[in-house]
């Protein structure tokens, strides 16, 4: 279930790299699970717009506000065009957006270990998740990293639930230097988790599929990927996959995902279409578009 | 009543969904038994995986677009896509697709005639020749009149009577010789216009749709409506709100389809729908603006 409606800006801030807005999306946050996304349309609501494809956000917080009902916080990394006009909205500004959308993260049945691995606005994708394991009684460690202490989302609310807590940036400005794939094995042993959970850039997600692989974990990874139309119209999203019959199959990284199981996606080829593009190096959220 | 009548099927609605743009996903926001028609997204006779990223790029008020038609082939559709738009209640018109084929070889369209027409849920069939990147896709392409005589008629040879064949032609000049070499080899109707020849930023061959085309269609559309007046007239490209619709039907079209926007808006076609049927004539001020 999904909405499409015209949000309100409620409030708009900027911590570190990232843009944090809240959204009154009615009838959005009542649907939201760990893992949905919301797609914006890029323009003020009613007018010609050059900017035609969606911009996909992860749902970073819901939260009910006295006189708004449930309202939606996303993290904005304004990086292209879209992201940028997105940013720059300010309070009372209104957009059209469509959400929740995609497949959730599944969630354990049994109260297991879980890891959770969040890079960069990625981690945004956790929040909720990590809330919800708490309240099963999963106990949660957490793998952060980002290229930079600016791009690292605060983790304050996010340790609360926590077991444990590695952070690795890339230029050692906050914790460990180094990046989540080179952490994910060892942190993962460790953990003794029985899933791990992720959001992060293409290589990250490869290593996590693979540690669990490794360690006979399930692996749940978010995969972030230009999304033009993100409602499942336009096959604009090409996900590779080896389906349950075993045959190897292109789903949409849409409504078939966001979130895959790790051990069903063709990482290798999924690494190969984003290389093929130019753009930062396994920066999916850059190919095609400009966000 | 905005009820119209197409090639001798009564719809609903002058406003349907284009090839590659609705599909069950669109009915939350969109009702499906609102529409006049949902055209389908091409079925060839095999399951083809589709083009590789990216397939779908922003354009200045236009989308940049080559799939490469994925489609899980006639059985697949028969089996998943066709029943579910049905169970909906959409009046669906199947868009089909032949495969380049050398002299000898089967292009596929026959067998997809022949099944597709027997089955009651099937209004009309809507046969493909507009695809800019065609022929770089290995898809059947007829751009002179005699080819695409020869394409119709093979097609409509294998209806029965009472499921009528679209004929979809591009628009560029020419298109007033096809579409009368289209009708004379036994069209109902035609669509004319789909995307316009493009590429995407690597090179490749693709469509460009989008408001950024909607004077394009008009051109065409016109063209068409003036030479042929006594032709069903489907307008497909570039319609982006219910004055584009309006103006197009003022030009001489019975329908209109409605695409790109859908991508933007899910909300949109069903939307513009319910304008249409409240006032389905241009209003003094929009004509000259739109027309």
């Amino acid at each position: 279930m999904s909405v499409h409606v015209t949000a309100e800006v409620l409030m708009t801030k900027r911590i570190g790299a990232h843009q944090h807005l809240t959204l009154v999306a009615p009838g959005v946050g009542e649907l939201v699970r760990p893992g949905s996304f919301l797609a914006a349309s890029i323009g003020r609501p009613g007018e010609a717009t050059a900017h035609l494809a969606r911009r996909p956000l992860w749902i970073h917080k819901v939260q009910p506000m006295a006189g708004y009902g449930a309202t939606v916080q996303v993290v904005v990394e304004p990086v292209g065009p879209g992201t940028r006009w997105l940013a720059g909205l300010a309070v009372g500004d209104r957009l059209d957006v469509t959400g929740p959308l995609g497949r959730p993260f599944a969630l354990p049945r049994e109260p297991v270990a879980t890891l959770l691995v969040g890079e960069a606005h990625g981690v945004a994708a956790l929040q909720l998740l990590a809330e919800r394991l708490h309240e099963r009684g999963c106990p949660v460690s957490l793998l952060l990293g980002a290229p930079d202490e600016a791009r690292l989302l605060p983790d304050l609310e996010l340790r609360r639930t926590a077991r444990s807590v590695v952070v690795v940036t890339a230029d050692g400005s906050v914790g460990q230097r180094g990046d989540v794939a080179d952490l994910v094995g060892e942190t993962l042993r460790r953990s003794e988790a029985q899933v791990v959970y992720a959001a992060a850039g293409l290589p990250a997600l490869h290593a996590v599929a693979r540690a669990a692989e490794e360690h006979g974990a399930w692996s749940q990874t978010a995969v972030a990927m230009p999304l033009p139309c993100a409602t499942g119209l336009c096959q604009g999203c090409p996900l590779p996959v080896v389906a349950e019959d075993g045959v190897q199959r292109t789903v949409r990284g849409c409504v078939e995902g966001p979130v895959v199981r790790g051990d069903r996606v063709r990482w290798d080829d999924l690494r190969a279409q984003a290389a093929a593009v130019p753009g930062p190096v396994g920066s999916a959220g850059r190919a095609g578009t400009r966000p | 009543m905005s009820a119209v009548r197409v090639s001798g099927l009564s719809l609903r609605s002058p406003v349907l969904v284009a090839a590659g743009c609705g599909g069950r996903e669109l009915h939350a926001w969109s009702p499906l038994d609102a529409l006049g028609a949902v055209v389908t997204r091409t079925v060839t006779l095999d399951a083809r995986p589709g083009a590789r990223w990216p397939r779908v790029v922003e354009s200045p008020a236009g989308l940049l677009h080559a799939t490469g038609r994925p489609n899980p082939g006639l059985e697949g559709f028969l089996a998943g896509e066709l029943p579910e738009l049905v169970r909906l209640g959409a009046r669906v018109v199947v868009s089909v697709a032949g495969v380049a084929a050398l002299p000898g070889q089967s292009d596929g369209l026959v067998p997809l005639a022949r099944r597709l027409g027997a089955l009651p849920g099937v209004a009309a069939l809507e046969l493909d020749l507009a695809t800019p990147e065609a022929a770089h896709q290995g898809l059947l392409s007829a751009e002179e009149p005699h080819a695409v005589a020869l394409a119709v008629g093979a097609v409509v040879r294998e209806l029965p009577p009472g499921v009528p064949l679209w004929a979809k032609l591009p628009g560029r000049p020419g298109v007033v010789a096809a579409a009368r070499a289209a009708a004379e080899a036994g069209a109902g109707a035609v669509v004319v216009g789909g995307a316009v020849p493009a590429a995407l930023p690597d090179g490749r061959p693709c469509g460009l749709s989008g408001p950024a085309i909607g004077g394009v269609t008009r051109r065409w559309v016109r063209e068409v409506c003036d030479a042929l007046p006594a032709l069903d007239v489907v307008a497909s490209g570039g319609v982006a709100g219910v004055d584009d619709v309006r103006a197009l039907r003022a030009l001489g079209a019975v329908a209109v389809q409605v695409g790109s926007v859908a991508l933007h808006d899910p909300a949109a076609p069903g939307r513009i729908a319910a304008e249409l049927a409240v006032r389905p004539s241009p209003s003094p001020d929009s004509r000259g603006g739109a027309a």
